[in-house]
């Protein structure tokens, strides 16, 4: 296999790992919101705010992870993303510090209040939609370089029927990750309660969920009709993903399994993520930086890879221990410690 | 609505991120050492004041942390966004440490993370311990590479360039260029010396406001050892650092010193103001100092500033930066020698309240020398964003609306800023140590217990 080709493996399983933890953290946090709204707090915030005490840097470590790494292998991406996606970044930017920061001051800090609340749920739904407009400007159209200056057409982008897909559907995917998450969570802290009120949001988002995906698979045909011919040749991949949709929710809607259920909202996000990935290929831009073209120097990839390797030797045992101490430490999840 | 020079804009908007978020950088590679040695000697000698320190530092700590880490994803993301013509060019090479980088940061946060929830959790004290070392090797790590990263910018090695591009590249030689030593050994010097006089001040602070408790001047005494260690080493790597400049990177050095003419012997000049000709005016010069600063002999040769083409100069005011940081560097090592001199000293109390009030100045002063330093460091590298290869200007985006995020980042850092403190203010205020401790440890018998 070529660096390249390894390159964009690695860093597109980051953002894979991304795209589940932060969802989690981000619907969590829009649950979190409507539950105090509807004054269903006391039931599931105490669950929520268990899980995310000791994994909210890490989920924010994820995206530094990929963007440091797309740069390092393709570093034309820096230029024209980099141009490009000043403004919606920075946006992007504040959001996440806002985020953040508030959440660990709230945490540790003191108690919570409404406008904390407000500003978790609303980040949550923000957060996902500015940083899903890069993936819809991968495909070609609303970047135009033109005597060398690159610029991004903002009214091309909020006109377009598939700009808003993709954030429709970067909503709700985020909302039923989470909810099938906090179903498996709540099950393994034997909270009735709670699990009841997650299980009937995780069912009540699969239905949006696959409709945006339907709706976003044809708004892609009409914008950028090379890359859909080429998911159809993948087509195996999305029927995974599909398969596995009808899985979790089978077993999410017969009230067993949880862990099972959420294994498979994971797949169903594999299967499709990779396979809209892979079919994007040789594009990071379309049509300016394809992966062979702007691929970095054969010492930095092979330095960078070699780094990759040992790093992820060093991270997963200490991932492995982080949750062996809390989120899979039964004792811990119930909230005796 | 804003018609400012967008590479002006670039420059200031990357300067406030830096003067912000390098406060936070600085505790999150100190605090975790001075947390560790806490720790540790309280395990040992069995006294539940220095673990007490441990825990509320790291109360406070993880506020901070939080700040570092969305600061540090904003510095780390700016890079492409504001200077995204640097980074297609040096991205090719500084992507290695930066990658190594967010690795030290992961295993930082993870092992923080489990660090602060598993206080008691353990039956023996000394595995709670452990896991305070990854952190503050994670700490270290992160500092080493992203002053690899640095270095780089000031020393570009570890490739061959034509015509503008790179057609061989070493990353590991990039990273250990000639400037990496010197900058390594100074920032971690200097962050671990901030961290402990900022946790000084508190201490003095603390005994200020007449609580004359054993648990703060434990805490004082601590800190104030470690100052005094830490100074003299910061002072030894600044040392390292001129030598260096005056070796590789002499227009810096010499702009610090207003240092125009090439000479033997050259006097360090200390403060004062040019008049119209360039000539140092109402300084303090201190014979050959320069030539012993630079070369570590008082007759040696120190090149000036005049060799360089005057586009590729720095500007002067840098001067004022780099005597400030000297200035405070001084304070530091003198006030904590008088300190420990006045506690071994029976007859005199190290605990009186001038002295008190002294040693309460270290840890801002010490703040803004690291503030002073860095603008030192990055103001006198100007014109240069990659130096000899690739100027600011050609650097910056040419966005216009880099005017306009300006101002989005100044009221993000101006909420971050003020939220912290307020955090901070409210997590400490009205719970004094002794009353937690009480609390915590009604004997030291039952504190050994989980």
């Amino acid at each position: 296999m070529s660096y390249e080709i390894i390159g964009i493996t690695a860093l597109w399983i980051f953002l894979y790992g991304y795209l589940i933890v932060a969802s989690v953290d981000f619907g969590a946090g829009f649950f979190a919101y409507y539950a105090k709204v509807t004054g269903n707090d006391h039931i599931i915030n105490k669950l929520i705010s268990r899980y995310l005490s000791p994994v909210w840097e890490v989920t924010n470590v994820f995206f530094v992870f990929f963007f440091v790494g797309i740069v390092g292998f393709f570093p034309d991406s820096a230029y024209y993303y980099g141009t490009a996606l000043l403004v919606p970044g920075s946006i992007a930017i504040i959001l996440l510090a806002i985020r953040g920061s508030f959440y660990a001051f709230e945490n540790y800090g003191s108690k919570q209040s409404n406008v904390y609340m407000f500003l978790y749920g609303a980040t949550g739904l923000l957060i996902p939609a500015s940083l899903s407009t890069a993936m819809t400007l991968s495909e070609g159209g609303f970047i135009t370089e033109i005597n060398g200056t690159v610029s991004l057409d903002y009214l091309a982008l909020f006109t377009s029927p598939y700009s808003w897909s993709v954030v429709f559907l970067a909503l709700v995917s985020v909302l039923y990750i989470s909810a099938t998450f906090l179903v498996y969570y709540a099950a393994r802290a034997d909270d009735q309660k709670a699990l009841q009120l997650v299980r009937k949001y995780a069912l009540f988002w699969a239905t949006p969920t696959i409709v945006a995906s339907l709706t976003t698979f044809i708004a892609l045909g009409q914008h950028n009709p090379e890359h859909y011919d080429k998911m159809l040749d993948l087509w195996w991949m999305f029927g995974l993903s599909v398969a596995f949709f009808m899985i979790a929710m089978w077993l999410v809607y017969i009230g067993k399994y949880y862990g099972w259920a959420f294994i498979s909202v994971m797949l169903q996000f594999f299967f499709a993520f990779f396979g809209y990935g892979a079919s994007h290929l040789p594009y990071i831009l379309y049509p300016y930086i394809n992966i062979y073209d702007s691929v970095t120097y054969e010492s930095t990839a092979i330095a960078l890879i070699i780094v990759f390797i040992a790093g992820l030797l060093l991270l997963i045992p200490s991932l492995i221990l982080l949750m062996r101490l809390f989120l899979f430490n039964a004792d811990y999840v119930k909230g005796k410690k | 609505m804003f018609e400012l020079d967008p590479v002006l804009m670039s420059r200031l908007i990357t300067a406030m991120t830096l003067i912000f978020h390098i406060i936070f950088a600085t505790l999150g590679v100190g605090v975790p050492l001075l947390i560790c040695i806490a720790e540790f000697i309280g395990v040992k000698k069995n006294d539940e004041h220095y673990r007490m320190l441990a825990r509320r530092w790291t109360r406070g700590f993880v506020i901070t942390v939080a700040v570092g880490v969305v600061t540090g994803t904003a510095i780390g993301l700016q890079l492409s966004l504001v200077w995204p013509n640097f980074m297609q060019l040096a991205g090719n090479v500084i992507s290695l440490p930066l990658f190594m980088e967010v690795f030290a940061f992961f295993f930082e946060a993870i092992f923080l993370g489990i660090y602060l929830y598993t206080w008691d959790r353990f039956k023996n004290p000394l595995t709670h311990w452990w896991f305070s070392i990854p952190v503050v090797i994670g700490g270290a790590l992160s500092a080493f590479f992203i002053t690899t990263v640095n270095a780089f910018m000031n020393t570009p090695d570890g490739f061959t360039m034509e015509d503008g591009q790179f057609t061989s590249i070493n990353p590991v030689a990039a990273m250990f260029n000639p400037a990496t030593t010197s900058k390594v050994l100074h920032v971690l010097g200097s962050s671990y010396l901030t961290v402990a006089a900022i946790l000084a001040s508190i201490a003095a602070f603390s005994l200020l406001k007449k609580r004359q408790s054993e648990y703060h001047k434990k805490a004082l005494k601590l800190t104030m050892t470690l100052v005094f260690v830490f100074s003299i080493v910061t002072a030894l790597a600044g040392d390292i650092s001129a030598k260096f400049l005056a070796e590789h990177q002499p227009e810096k050095l010499a702009a610090a010193e207003w240092h125009f003419e090439t000479e033997e012997g050259a006097d360090l000049v200390l403060f004062g103001w040019l008049n119209n000709e360039d000539n140092p005016i109402g300084a303090i010069r201190l014979p050959g100092l320069l030539s012993f600063l630079a070369h570590g002999d008082f007759e040696s040769e120190v090149t000036g500033l005049n060799e360089f083409p005057e586009d590729e100069r720095p500007p002067l005011w840098v001067h004022y930066m780099f005597d400030f940081m000297v200035m405070i560097g001084m304070f530091l090592i003198a006030v904590s020698l008088l300190y420990i001199i006045v506690s071994r000293i029976k007859k005199w109390d190290e605990h009186n309240k001038w002295m008190i009030r002294l040693l309460f100045l270290s840890g801002p002063l010490a703040m803004l020398a690291v503030e002073f330093g860095w603008i030192y460091a990055e103001v006198g590298r100007q014109p240069w964003i990659l130096r000899g290869y690739m100027t600011v200007d050609e650097a910056a985006t040419r966005s216009p609306q880099i005017g306009l995020m300006f101002f989005f980042f100044l009221a993000l850092y101006i909420v971050l800023g003020t939220l912290c403190v307020i955090v901070l203010r409210k997590l400490f205020k009205g719970k004094p140590a002794e009353e937690e401790l009480e609390k915590k440890y009604p004997t030291i018998e039952e504190g050994d217990k989980e």
